[in-house]
């Protein structure tokens, strides 16, 4: 590393600057000094530093161009430690602390001596708009080779390898009066809300608050601008109901009035969050505030000129020149040249020259230039060249020079010969674009107006613009709006606003701007040197007008063939410019060419505050039953089901060896079907249904009766959709004459439980039925298995007599002590009870089981070996199974079906509709595979003829497969075009790698298809 | 994000709590054997996508879990009223009660003949 440089560009005085506090950082690896108040960019500039970064296509050299958010080219790689970096940042929105580390996003090996710059100076006429597209197209499968070259080449700055190890907040917020932008406009409307009472939020993005008065050369109640700023602010701040929230950017305006604000807390100290009080302080916040009126007093952006070569470093925009000046006293070079259509941009040259620095000249595009400044520039001997703009800028790595010439703004033409003239900094200025980027993220469309040249916002109900942001500009007339507005939205808001006294500003007496876009060149624009649209993007008024002739009429598609506004820009800049010069290829006008529409963020957001503290544990809740800890004590690998944890199975330790997910399967199986083993079934979704008319309820959502369902009794119940399409399944059990208990499967407990809800209180809402959600307050635990009676003979009182506990009955009794009842129903085909207690006591229960349970062999078990037993018995799951396409006939559940029940049960009209009662509609049909060894591919297409040429008719597809440990076998449900009156027929699955799998259609039942087992 | 006022609660609230459940007044068929096929498949699949005022149920999921019918201008997402089930608007697209967003634009994109649901 070298020495610290001097701040050679830095005043000896003025500035909004602390001088006494010296900072060092480092920009692309060596080392320079700048002060507390500074900018990132202010800094650089100070110290001479021209290039910033090389351009996105053409790799062009590019210096600072702007002060704030609309800066297209200082786009940095923030941070010194990996865990640290941040990608995109504006030089010239970020804040100089002691020890910063930046480097250019883009340029290889560096910025300095750009390999890819030939491209932009020797090929550039070979890039049009569409080159890469157009170039690399074929073959698509290179496409990923391509794009990695391209993409180092471009460069887009790089995320962090490592944890961030930064804090960051969501906060939700509400007040009366949101008002976006601290200048001018949104002081004065935060003064008047907020003096009736109102509650006030005032956010600014920049690092003071202020706006345009912290560099204005206006004074207020005869005192400079910034002193009222102060006195404001202290106010303000003194106020209970008003919250300023400086270094916040209000990024998104979303519907009725919620506002997503990004505030930046510590991005100013350091580039981790700093310690206080030994602990990491909150990086930013997520304000999410729902704002009862919104003030948008977001401003003006300054337009560039679009000129050739204007991309050099060494040009800026006119404005940008005197905040330089004014608020940071960094003079950006020796020798001026300005361009402008306007009164205010001549500020730029009245700074310049009070800075003690040249002034070559001034290239005004008026015939007969006439304001104020205009008149005070003239006083200081600066040379005025009327009619006139800068066509073309001269130098490689640093303006040198700058070709002036009479032009025909109208005719688009150039008038005369051009006068050189030398000089190291061109600013430019077009006139200004209200910040209409949050107005137009609430839908409404901006409205041009030809007299200020400019969009100006519509907004919606609950939304107002003020000041430059409805382009405004004159300080006291901002003030004003701003006051009107503010009052307004405390009055709209119930708020009785009083008197806010505004403070004095001479008049100024301004010429009019005139329209000026893109300056006309002696060449024609495709042959002229580069005249930049949009910086960031590299988009060239060529580009633009090529687009038009190649079809692209709609600016729409002008933007995405050539990349204008694209990415973190937004257009900031150049949209309008771009517009402009589509108009005029296309010979419309700008309003006829219409707006892009501008979109949320409108400047980057880092990932670490949109994502607050919902990451890694908090990330989404997680639901355990009451014996997870036992699960995991005995080293069960889970699987999530919805939020549910669900122990997935339970591999044992085989000498030494732990056992692999089939071998454990394979041994939990056979432990069911051979001796007993245990679910932990509590995620079954549970709901209670009581009423007197909860029994015709039932009726009208299930598919199959309940008028004769006595208490003490269990039912299985399909439930369709309107649609005749099975959505859920899962056995109610009467509980007593108005009082049932519905499970549902584990993932659609809330979709059920608000399906019953819409039902009952939109069509039929004189049943009497009340329904709740009880899975959480009962455990659910399954014994099944040859023993299983034995075993729940010794915990149990209830008499478990085959002939007095019968299938599909319920009873209550106690379960180890507790008071539970017991459900025999069966999901695995053998004998089974279905315990439910109170959560609180089930792990008790669960425990008092395996103390009785070890001498019968009982076996946890998990969801792999519940599938795999359940679709031996070719019971569906509802949701793998089915997919929203399946009727109860197509699975071949005709049994479930009440044809003749009275009411029009939903579901039951759609079957008749010709399309479901086809008989060759995909069907449920059970696969034996040819080869045993083979268990087919879920998803796995399903043909009839293999040799038949590609494309194959496919008649369905695998839903389940698994290994059989019973059968020794794989075996698969699958859908069938007709499958059901196919069994015993050949089906062939062709795979991705060239196998082709042979199946016999068979039974959905795989094993004991009588039933036997389970009704012992 | 809407801010939507849910009439049983009594309380504006935010949409995270809301479930939005498709057009509001599609009233299911008294007698669902007497529809034709194409009836009852209006019934199921058919639903108005307007340019302005519409009708929608939605249901107040995480809160009081009751559904209830909003009002809602799908140009500038404003709602104009919430209603209890049971309940008529106040705002509909042939004018309701004199509330001039209300009223049908007169753009001629607008005037596209809609297919209607089976209303009852």
């Amino acid at each position: 590393m070298s020495q610290p440089r001097t701040q050679e560009n830095r005043l000896a005085q003025g500035g909004r600057i602390d001088r006494s506090r010296k900072l060092s950082f480092t920009f692309n690896g060596k080392t320079y000094q700048g002060h507390a108040g500074d900018t990132l960019a202010s800094a650089l500039l100070a110290n001479g530093v021209d290039i910033v970064n090389r351009s996105f296509k053409y790799s062009r050299p590019r210096g600072i161009f702007a002060a704030g958010a609309e800066e297209p080219n200082a786009v940095v790689q923030l941070g010194k430690a990996e865990a640290a970096q941040v990608p995109n940042v504006r030089a010239t929105q970020q804040a100089l602390y002691d020890g910063l580390e930046a480097r250019s996003t883009n340029g290889w090996p560096n910025v300095q001596r750009d390999l890819m710059g030939l491209v932009g100076k020797l090929g550039g006429q070979f890039m049009p708009p569409g080159f890469y597209y157009k170039t690399f197209m074929a073959p698509a499968s290179m496409w990923m080779t391509y794009e990695k070259v391209i993409r180092k080449g471009a460069g887009l700055g790089r995320s962090p390898m490592e944890n961030d190890p930064d804090i960051y907040d969501h906060l939700h917020q509400h007040c009366d009066v949101l008002v976006i932008g601290a200048g001018p406009a949104g002081l004065a409307a935060a003064l008047a809300a907020a003096n009736s009472g109102a509650r006030v939020i005032l956010a600014d993005e920049q690092e003071e608050m202020g706006g345009s008065l912290l560099d204005a050369r206006e004074l207020l109640d005869d005192k400079p601008a910034e002193q009222w700023v102060a006195e404001t602010l202290a106010a303000l701040s003194g106020m209970d109901n008003v919250t300023l929230l400086p270094r916040t950017t209000a990024n998104g305006y979303h519907d009725h009035n919620f506002v997503t604000l990004h505030e930046r807390r510590t991005e100013h100290l350091a580039d981790t969050a700093p310690l206080k009080d030994g602990r990491r302080q909150v990086r930013s916040r997520l304000h999410r505030v729902r704002a009862g009126r919104v003030v948008l007093a977001t401003g003006a952006h300054e337009r560039p000129l679009v000129y050739g070569n204007n991309d050099v470093p060494g040009n800026l925009l006119a404005g940008a020149v005197s905040t330089y000046i004014r608020r940071y006293g960094v003079v950006p070079g020796q020798k001026l040249v300005l361009s402008t259509s306007n009164d205010h941009a001549y500020r730029a040259a009245l700074d310049w020259v009070e800075a003690g620095r040249e002034v070559v000249a001034i290239a005004d595009a008026r015939a007969n230039p006439d304001g104020e400044l205009v008149e005070q520039a003239r006083a200081k001997g600066i040379r005025i060249i009327a009619g006139s703009a800068v066509v073309e800028a001269k130098g490689d790595s640093r303006v040198n020079g700058a070709r002036v010439a009479k032009i025909d703004a109208e005719g688009f033409r150039v008038v005369g010969s051009a006068e050189s003239l030398a000089c190291d900094t061109i600013a430019s200025s077009g006139g200004y674009s209200p910040v209409i980027h949050l107005a137009s993220h609430t839908g409404s469309r901006p409205t041009w107006r030809d007299d200020l040249l400019c969009f100006v916002p519509n907004t919606v109900k609950g939304v107002a613009a003020a000041g430059g942001a409805q382009a405004v500009y004159a300080t006291a007339e901002v003030l004003a709006d701003g006051i009107k507005a503010g009052a307004r939205a405390a009055e709209e808001s119930g708020f009785a606003a009083g008197e806010v006294r505004l403070p004095s500003v001479a008049e100024r007496r301004d010429g009019a701007p005139c329209a000026l876009y893109q300056v006309p060149h002696e060449k024609p624009t495709l042959r002229a040197p580069k005249q930049f649209v949009d910086l960031q993007n590299d988009v060239t008024a060529a580009g633009i007008e090529l687009a038009t002739r190649e079809g692209f009429e709609s600016i729409e598609h002008v933007k995405r063939y050539t990349a204008m506004g694209f990415g973190t820009d937004q257009g900031k800049l150049g949209n309008i410019n771009g517009m402009a010069i589509a108009a005029r290829c296309l010979g419309r006008s700008i309003p006829e060419v219409g707006t892009t529409v501008f979109r949320p963020n409108y400047t980057p957001v880092t990932f670490g505050a949109i994502v607050g503290r919902h990451c890694r544990e908090l990330f989404d809740a997680e639901r355990y039953t009451a014996m997870h800890q036992w699960h995991v004590e005995q080293g069960a690998e889970f699987e999530d089901v919805g939020q549910w944890k669900r122990p997935w199975y339970f591999p044992r330790k085989v000498n030494g060896k732990t056992e692999t997910m089939h071998e454990a399967v394979a041994r939990e199986c056979l432990a069911v079907r051979e001796a007993v083993g245990i679910l932990d079934a509590s995620t079954l979704g549970k709901i209670d249904i009581q009423g007197p008319d909860a029994r015709e309820f039932l009726g009208r959502v299930y598919t199959n009766k309940w008028a004769k369902l006595v208490p003490g009794r269990v039912r299985y119940g399909l439930m369709c959709k309107d649609d005749g399409m099975v959505f859920d399944d899962g056995t109610t059990s009467c509980l007593g004459e108005n009082h049932f208990l519905m499970t549902t499967t584990s993932g659609g407990a809330a979709t059920v439980l608000e399906w019953l809800e819409i039902w009952h209180q939109t069509e039929w809402p004189e049943l009497e039925v009340y329904f709740n959600s009880v899975t959480d307050h009962w455990a659910t635990m399954t014994v099944t298995g040859p023993e299983a009676r034995k075993l729940m003979a010794e915990v149990t009182d209830i008499d478990l007599d085959k002939d007095a506990f019968k299938f599909m009955d319920w009873k209550a009794g106690n379960v180890a002590g507790v008071p539970a009842r017991v459900f025999r129903i069966s999901f695995t085909g053998e004998l089974a009870y279905e315990i439910n207690v109170q959560a609180n006591y089930a792990l008790h229960v669960w425990e008092t089981l395996f103390a009785h349970g070890d001498k019968y062999g009982l076996t946890p078990y998990g969801t792999e070996t519940m599938h795999v037993l359940r679709a031996e018995k070719g019971f569906i799951i509802a949701g793998q199974d089915t997919d929203g396409s399946v009727t109860p006939e197509d699975l071949g559940m005709q049994w479930a079906i009440g044809y003749d029940k009275p009411f029009p049960w939903i579901g039951k009209r759609a079957l008749s509709r010709p399309d479901t009662a086809r008989t060759d509609r995909k069907q449920l049909v059970g696969l034996k595979p040819k080869d045993t060894k083979v268990v087919l591919e879920e998803g796995a297409q399903i043909v009839l003829d293999p040799n038949h040429a590609i494309p194959m008719p496919m008649v369905g597809h695998v839903t389940s497969s698994y290994y059989s440990p019973t059968l020794d076998s794989g075996f698969a449900l699958a859908v069938v075009k007709g499958g059901q009156h196919k069994m015993g027929e050949t089906v062939y699955l062709p795979m991705a790698d060239g196998q082709v799998h042979e199946a016999e259609i068979v039974s959905t039942i795989f094993l004991d298809p009588k039933g036997e087992r389970q009704n012992v | 994000m809407f801010y939507i006022h849910c009439p049983y609660c009594g309380e504006t609230r935010e949409e995270e709590e809301f479930h939005p459940k498709g057009q509001a007044h599609i009233a299911r068929p008294e007698d669902p054997d007497a529809c034709s096929d194409e009836e009852w498949g209006d019934y199921l699949f058919f639903r108005d996508n307007p340019r302005g005022i519409h009708h929608e149920l939605w249901v107040h999921a995480v809160g009081c879990r009751k559904f209830f019918n909003v009002t809602r201008h799908t140009v500038t997402y404003e709602i104009l009223e919430t209603y209890k089930m049971g309940e008529q608007p106040t705002f509909t697209a042939d004018g309701g009660e004199g509330h001039p967003e209300g009223r049908p634009s007169s753009d001629a994109a607008d005037q596209a003949p809609l297919r209607e649901g089976v209303r009852a």
